[in-house]
């Protein structure tokens, strides 16, 4: 080997590393080369998301504001009696503007879910990984109270929690975040106990890597498909959980929206008026199928073996 | 090939490992598994011992055991004189650099989403030795010892051939120059034309760098060549222990005679008298009284079967544990 050959490596400033690191927004898109579908997936995730965020830019309509000689239009291209943007998406049952509202329920509906699953992926992963690699009496415990947060009706201890702290978006963030840590501390506690004994953690243990560094520097990376897998998952049935809160009448409040409530306040004209439910629908299922499409991309590409080259 | 000048690295003293069995949900654990029991020995700087015997006797857990990857059950491991189950944090750290251990699955033992620059240059960038240009400089010295190319360093392990593998997981093992390795069954997982190879690159490294070997392997051919001295292990217990080439000309432990009698011999036409051992290795789990061997012996006497034997001096460096006054004579070559 001539020196000419190491003077050529230098440059890299931590090798390897930048394999990992799309550099600029060119690369990044190149990397969705061998998964259009996906491409396409996170293209409507951000238009949703652009949508719920611009909102109060984009929405032709207050959402709140109905007007009652409007109540109950179908989907039509025509513009109403008033002058204004047609109602495509038609109108609810105190001739409120549907499009308006889904574009503003989205913003809740997504906040919520957002929230309480980081929220509860931090937590519970954190919680899973100490459980998980020390074991013994701090494992016993903690996944003890994991079954009994388990054991408990979902649904009725975020009832009661909602209940004894005053219906709000902030308290039902709370009483789903109470109800869904589990699944994600007894996700990462699982992906650990595979890797524990591993010959990887020994070898890291025999050059003397801390506890910390094993656990967040060799074990986090190699459990975080399915963990990702799990929280693209959890979102979806956070949106349906906030759906059935707000549908109760203990999570978002009227004249606040969520594409949940929106679903709840239609069920009734279901027979009559199908586009009350329909859209908010449409929404919930597009953004879940998207969510779906991208974790998997992301998945394959956090495992350089499946990645293909 | 003696080196009785220089003082002992390492000394195992009675070192004991069971591992519980648990019964039932909430069961404590009624029965152990003898994975060591009361095993002591020690190696001198520079030496090289080898730990032979049979797969599932306690070899792989010694191994683990003197680098406290795993913790005793009794008895204590001195390494350059202190105690290694009573370190504190700073020693401990200190102990990692300078006791390192080189894996039977080299890949195994890597963590797949990392370049092999990352892994070799992780030892060093975890106790701070350098970081940078300097890292990247050190790490492809590192692959050029081990005889590979410096440009591997941006690949990823899967894409290595077996023996390339392996000569990465030594450059990570050697990485942060150790005094003392664990070589654990270093080339049972790879093809026979690459074992020289890794072999030849163990010995040089030993002669460039002074290293301390706990060479652990059930082949017994490897381990001459490679071992100052042979420590012969019978289902957690050491059975005998002498230099190689003295164990090479007489034994008195009839299981080393049998370990020897099984190693094929390299003339087809050739045929030696083999005495072959009969029976299995009995379970480890509460193992029978007496002799752990006593079960499989043909010399077996009463006394075999009622209590322990001791590790006794047979000759001056030669140990026996044994009642029967066995010898087996003839060098096998």
């Amino acid at each position: 080997m001539s020196e000419t050959s190491l003077q050529d490596l230098k440059p890299i400033p931590s090798p390897g590393r930048q394999i990992y690191k799309p550099k600029g927004i060119i690369r990044f898109f190149a990397r969705f080369k061998y998964n259009k579908i996906a491409l396409v997936a996170l293209i409507i995730l951000f238009v949703i998301f652009a949508i719920s965020i611009f909102a109060p830019y984009l929405a032709p309509y207050d959402p709140a504001k109905g007007v009652l000689t409007e109540r109950l239009r179908p989907p039509t291209l025509e513009r109403p009696a008033g002058g204004g943007f047609p109602h495509i998406f038609g109108t609810d049952q105190q001739g409120r503007d549907v499009l308006s509202r889904i574009m503003y329920g989205g913003r809740v509906s997504l906040t919520v879910a957002f929230t309480v699953v980081g929220i509860c992926f931090i937590f519970g992963t954190v919680l899973g990984l100490i459980s998980g690699y020390f074991g013994g009496w701090v494992d016993m415990i903690l996944m003890r109270v994991v079954d009994v947060v388990s054991s408990f009706p979902g649904l009725l201890v975020a009832l009661a929690f909602v209940m004894v702290l005053g219906p709000s978006e902030r308290n039902l963030i709370i009483a789903l975040t109470v109800n869904g840590w589990m699944i994600h501390a007894r996700m990462a506690r699982s992906q650990v106990l595979t890797l524990r004994e591993s010959a990887m953690v020994e070898s890291a243990r025999a050059i003397g890597l801390s506890v910390p560094g094993i656990v967040f520097g060799h074990i986090l990376p190699n459990i975080i498909s399915p963990l990702i897998t799990v929280f693209v998952l959890d979102l979806g049935h956070q949106i349906a959980a906030e759906a059935n809160m707000s549908f109760l009448g203990f999570g978002i409040q009227p004249p606040k929206s969520s594409w949940g409530l929106m679903i709840g306040e239609g069920r009734q004209y279901i027979a009559s008026a199908w586009w009350l439910v329909t859209f908010p629908g449409i929404m919930i299922g597009l953004t879940l199928l998207c969510l779906n499409l991208f974790g998997n991309w992301v998945r394959e590409e956090f495992d350089p073996l499946s990645r293909k080259q | 090939m003696i080196q009785n000048d220089r003082e002992n690295l390492v000394v195992v003293r009675n070192l004991q490992k069971l591992f519980p069995v648990k019964a039932g949900f909430f069961g404590k654990a009624r029965s152990f598994v003898h994975a060591v029991d009361d095993v002591s020995f020690s190696i001198k700087k520079g030496q090289t011992m080898g730990l032979v015997g049979e797969s599932g006797c306690g070899k792989t857990t010694i191994g683990r055991l003197v680098l406290r990857l795993l913790e005793k059950t009794s008895g204590e491991v001195e390494f350059k004189g202190k105690n290694i189950f009573n370190l504190n944090k700073l020693e401990q750290k200190q102990f990692r650099r300078e006791a390192q251990l080189i894996f039977q699955d080299a890949f195994s033992s890597f963590d797949l989403r990392k370049c092999v620059g990352d892994i070799v240059g992780e030892p060093l960038k975890v106790h701070g030795l350098a970081s940078g240009s300097e890292l990247t400089d050190r790490v492809a010295d590192l692959l050029k010892t081990v005889g590979l190319k410096p440009e591997l360093m941006r690949e990823f392990p899967h894409t290595l051939s077996s023996g390339q593998k392996q000569c990465v997981g030594m450059a990570r093992s050697i990485a942060l120059n150790p005094e003392f390795v664990v070589a654990d069954e270093p080339i049972s997982a790879l093809d026979v034309s690459v074992r020289a190879q890794v072999l030849n690159l163990l010995k040089d490294l030993q002669e460039e760098k002074d290293m301390t070997y706990l060479f652990i392997s059930h082949d017994i051919r490897v381990v001459r060549w490679l071992a100052t001295h042979i420590a012969v292990m019978y289902l957690g217990k050491l059975v005998e222990y002498a230099e190689t080439e003295e164990l090479f000309i007489q034994r008195h432990h009839p299981y080393t005679e049998a370990l020897l009698n099984a190693v094929p011999v390299e003339d087809p036409f050739q045929r030696r008298e083999r005495k072959i051992l009969l029976g299995e290795v009995p379970s480890p789990v509460d193992p029978v009284p007496g002799c752990r061997f006593q079960p499989r012996c043909e010399y077996a006497v009463d006394r075999c079967r009622l209590e322990t034997p001791p590790l006794v001096e047979k000759s001056p460096g030669h140990w026996v544990a044994c009642f029967v006054d066995f010898h087996g004579a003839g060098d096998f070559s």
